[in-house]
């Protein structure tokens, strides 16, 4: 099968003039990148260039991963990183491609915008000479109206199914009726490629524009914060977004629910909040796994949860200090690490000073269920009987040297170094809610109880909706260009031979100008009645 | 009930195996084709993903006696609907274990997906039976996946978790599973489209030599390898390029992250798209465009195996066994 008309060509025959080199290869090397072959060849690159970004690990997707894979591979690593293997999909090859992939778009389609907002104003053009050299052919048939009459029936036939139709009077009293549809087809396929090209400008925009904050928000007013980029554990602003953009809104987390199949599975997340936007109260709101809170300018996605511990350490000198940790769960049954450091503790009222040799620090596990086998191992994620096991350390911690250490484990080099001492037992503490700890120099941790947290995705990107938009109306372009055909049909009226009695003769020709396998059907469907003998041609071809 | 379903999961695939020997029988000792080029029938645009305009083999002068080729067609036919019967009841009593759509995890997705191929398979097969040769390719296409299904992919009944609680979760899972099932069913005749068409041209190498015996035209196949493509296509754009990130914006914050399954969804789209653009060129042969469909297919299952079981990323339900 061919395609019976071909795309009209996007540029026209050069003047016969002198042509300059230069505008020359300028002229034909456009030619070359608005083709469909070219693409065709710019499609695949595409698809090939991303198969890395699967391959390795994206620093945009998962940081860590990307660390790993720099222990796992350093002689490889720096060079997959080189060639942007790490962010594939911000590198400048993948961009690249893409950028002279819509330059080959635009160069394709505004010409045949040009063309199609022609052909829309353009009437059918007049019947060709020789029907019978058309795909599709109705050979002449008498009817028994007069020619004018037949064919303002023709064209009301035509008319009613959304034909555009034009009547033509001709010479010695005949008349040819044209009519074509199908101008939707092209008109979907331009929307497409538009609609493709607002993505990938939306897509940019909203990169541009967009930031995003990650954080862990523990329940309780005492944990709430206000949206500033030091609230967050990891945040990304888009390059054209300063610090001082973010939207303005606070919020604290009052309850936590978490709900569980018997097996453990998760069943239900719900959190309860109070935000405050602007200058405005604080008000309450509540948000799940699938259904974030909007806010103005920024909306809050619930992606984890876990426990946070806590604790109350009494110092030397009877000072107390209340810290609550987050503990991270390693896995589904919640079972939980992390530390709670007491870096300013047992400073001597008297010198007021800070002894470095005397910091505090408690790493352990935190078991929202705990079995009676002694195993660190959480036998539920809710908490049926919690226990925490922890270890402590004294001495120098670490945390001043300038370096961001992790919150969720103490600095081991600290540790190797003999800089910091493990103070217990091979056998880490184990710790109800509510039960304290007395340590070897008689200072005391409480383990005063647990809180839910929720961790957070803050995300601001401005272009989303109108992606949306631009998403749903290429797929209805590309619809109506997949399922949409393209076809011309002619109908001659010539007054019968024989004048005395009347009549008409009437001839037929179609002409699909896509890939139409119906268009012989629907021919013979419009040709059949109307020649008023009740069948068109025998068959098909 | 659970149970269940597992048995008639190994039911299925045996029936699936029972038509595919017969289809083989019909193969083996079935006649040469009447027809080498049969005309074109041409019918119907390409709105519905069941054509009708594939050529029927020119009907013979006489009607011969059946023989035994065509008794093993028939049986085969049979075997492949009393198949699709199975699996059916499989995907639905593994759907009432769970007490929800069976489409929470990858063995759950491919019994799914197989079932729309399948079904569709039968669908073409009912309006057209002269297509009845296809059914070796269909029917070791289904016990493949199903095999593989079972082996590698198979996991427990369970309930949802809180992630897939979305109603984007039908639109989005069950939009994809339809269109992954056509674009499989669409793959078949694409094969035998480039089998038979490679047969008329003089090859005579192996599968090539398959094509001996197929009684539709390559252009036939060729036409039916585009109809079940343009139906699919949309189809998967809607489903994993409008419905995921709508879901994925709700669920994860963003509506495109580039995770792995991203990753190969925008390939698979972009290959399928290159596709319809290689048929619609003129310049490039039907061969061509219908190698670029094949490879879409082969994306599609990289996609479904290689994503799933070797690359780490959010779509819960990609974790196996
Ligand atoms: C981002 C890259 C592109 C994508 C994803 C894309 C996708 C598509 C798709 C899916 C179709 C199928 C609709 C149909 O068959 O009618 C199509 C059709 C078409 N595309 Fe593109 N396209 C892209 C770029 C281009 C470029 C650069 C050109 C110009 C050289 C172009 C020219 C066309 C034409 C002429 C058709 C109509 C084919 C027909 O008559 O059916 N496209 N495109």
């Amino acid at each position: 099968m061919t395609i019976l008309e071909e795309r009209p060509e996007t540029a026209e025959a050069p003047p016969p003039r002198r042509v300059n080199p230069l505008w020359a290869l300028l002229r034909n090397s456009w030619r070359q990148l608005t083709s469909m072959r070219t693409a065709l060849v710019l499609l695949f690159l595409l698809a090939v260039a991303a198969i890395p970004g699967s391959y390795f690990p994206q620093v945009s997707v998962n940081r860590e991963r990307v660390s790993q894979y720099y222990t796992a591979h350093p002689q490889l690593a720096p060079w997959v990183d080189r060639f942007g293997g790490f962010d594939v999909f911000a590198s400048a090859w993948f961009a690249a491609i893409y950028l002279l992939l819509f330059t080959s778009l635009v160069g394709c389609v505004l010409p045949r915008l040009r063309e199609h907002a022609r052909a829309l104003r353009t009437v059918p053009p007049e019947a060709p000479k020789r029907l019978e050299r058309l795909p599709q052919h109705a050979p002449a048939r008498p009817g028994p109206q007069q020619p004018a009459e037949t064919a303002n029936a023709l064209a009301r036939t035509l008319r009613g199914r959304l034909f555009r139709t034009r009547v033509r009077e001709l010479p010695g009293g005949g008349f040819s009726v044209s009519a074509e549809k199908g101008y939707l087809k092209e008109t979907g396929n331009l929307l497409f490629h538009f609609a493709l090209l607002s993505v990938l400008i939306g897509f940019g925009f909203g990169h541009w524009y967009g930031w995003h904050g990650n954080r862990i928000l523990v329940a309780g007013e005492d944990q709430g914060f206000c949206n500033s980029i030091t609230q967050y554990d990891d945040f990304a602003l888009g390059p054209r977004v300063s610090a001082a953009d973010l939207s303005k809104f606070c919020m604290r987390m009052t309850d936590f629910e978490a709900t569980y199949q018997s097996t453990g599975q998760p069943k239900s997340f719900l959190a309860d909040v109070e935000v405050k936007e602007g200058s405005g109260a604080y008000r309450k709101a509540n948000f799940t796994v699938n259904d974030p809170l909007r806010l103005h300018h920024a909306n809050v996605h619930l992606i984890g949860q876990g426990y946070a511990l806590e604790l109350r350490y009494t110092d030397r000198y009877g000072v107390s200090q209340n810290k609550v940790v987050p503990f991270l769960p390693t896995d589904a049954m919640q079972t939980s690490e992390g530390v709670a450091q007491f870096p300013d503790v047992n400073i001597d009222p008297k010198t007021n000073k800070r002894d470095d040799q005397l910091q505090v620090g408690f790493e352990g596990v935190f078991l929202p269920t705990g079995g009676d086998d002694g195993t660190a191992v959480s036998k539920f994620p809710a908490e049926n009987n919690p226990v925490l096991y922890l270890s402590a350390y004294r001495g120098n911690l670490g945390l001043d040297v300038g370096k961001s250490g992790s919150v969720y484990a103490l600095d081991r080099t600290q540790i190797t170094n003999g800089e910091l001492k493990k103070i217990s037992g091979d056998r880490p503490q184990a710790l109800k809610p509510g039960q304290s700890w007395t340590l070897d120099d008689g200072t005391k941790l409480e383990f005063v109880g647990t809180r839910k947290y929720a961790t957070l995705s803050i995300r601001y990107d401005p272009t989303q909706s109108l992606l949306l938009v631009g998403a749903v109306l290429g797929l209805v372009g590309l619809m109506l260009s997949l399922f949409g055909h393209r076809r011309r049909i002619w109908f001659r009226v010539s007054p019968a031979n024989d004048q005395e009695a009347g009549g008409s003769v009437i001839e037929a020709g179609g002409l699909p100008r896509t890939d139409y396998p119906g268009f012989a059907d629907e021919f013979a469907a419009l040709t059949g009645p109307a020649t008023d003998d009740g069948h068109a041609e025998e068959g098909t071809p | 009930m659970a149970e269940l379903s597992n048995q008639l999961m190994a039911l299925t695939v045996l029936a699936y195996l029972a038509a595919m020997v017969c289809y083989a029988g019909e193969y083996a000792f079935g006649k040469r084709s009447h027809v080498g080029r049969a005309a074109t029938r041409q019918l119907v645009g390409a709105g519905a993903p069941v054509p009708d305009d594939v050529p029927v083999v020119a009907a013979p002068a006489k009607p011969e006696k059946p023989g035994r080729g065509e008794w093993s067609g028939r049986i085969a036919v049979i075997f492949n609907v009393l198949a699709l019967a199975l699996h059916l009841a499989t995907l639905t009593t593994r759907g009432i274990a769970a007490d929800r759509m069976p489409w929470g995890n990858m063995y759950e997705y491919i019994l799914s997906a197989t079932f729309v191929g399948s079904a569709v398979w039968v669908g073409v097969l009912l309006r057209r039976p002269a297509l009845r040769h296809l059914g070796l390719f269909a029917s070791l296409a289904l016990v493949v996946l199903l095999g593989a299904a079972g082996m590698v992919a198979y996991t427990p009944v369970g309930p949802l978790v809180p992630a897939l609680h979305s109603y984007w979760f039908y639109v989005h899972v069950s939009t994809i599973i339809i269109s992954s099932g056509v674009f499989l069913i669409g793959a078949v005749p694409a094969a035998m489209f480039l089998v038979k068409n490679g047969y008329d041209e003089g090859k005579r190498r192996f599968p090539y030599t398959l094509g001996k015996r197929v009684p539709t035209s390559a252009q036939a196949l060729e036409r039916l390898t585009f109809r079940l493509h343009a139906f699919a296509f949309p189809l998967f754009t809607f489903g994993a390029l409008i419905a995921g990130p709508i879901w994925a914006e709700a669920s994860w914050g963003r509506y495109w992250g580039w995770d792995p399954k991203e990753v190969w969804a925008f390939i698979s789209w972009v290959v399928y798209a290159a596709y319809l653009h290689a048929r619609a060129t003129p310049s490039v042969k039907r061969t061509v465009a219908t190698w670029i469909a094949l490879l879409g297919f082969v994306t599609m299952l990289m996609n479904l195996f290689g994503v799933n079981l070797f690359f780490e990323g959010l779509h819960s339900y990609a974790n196996a066994g």
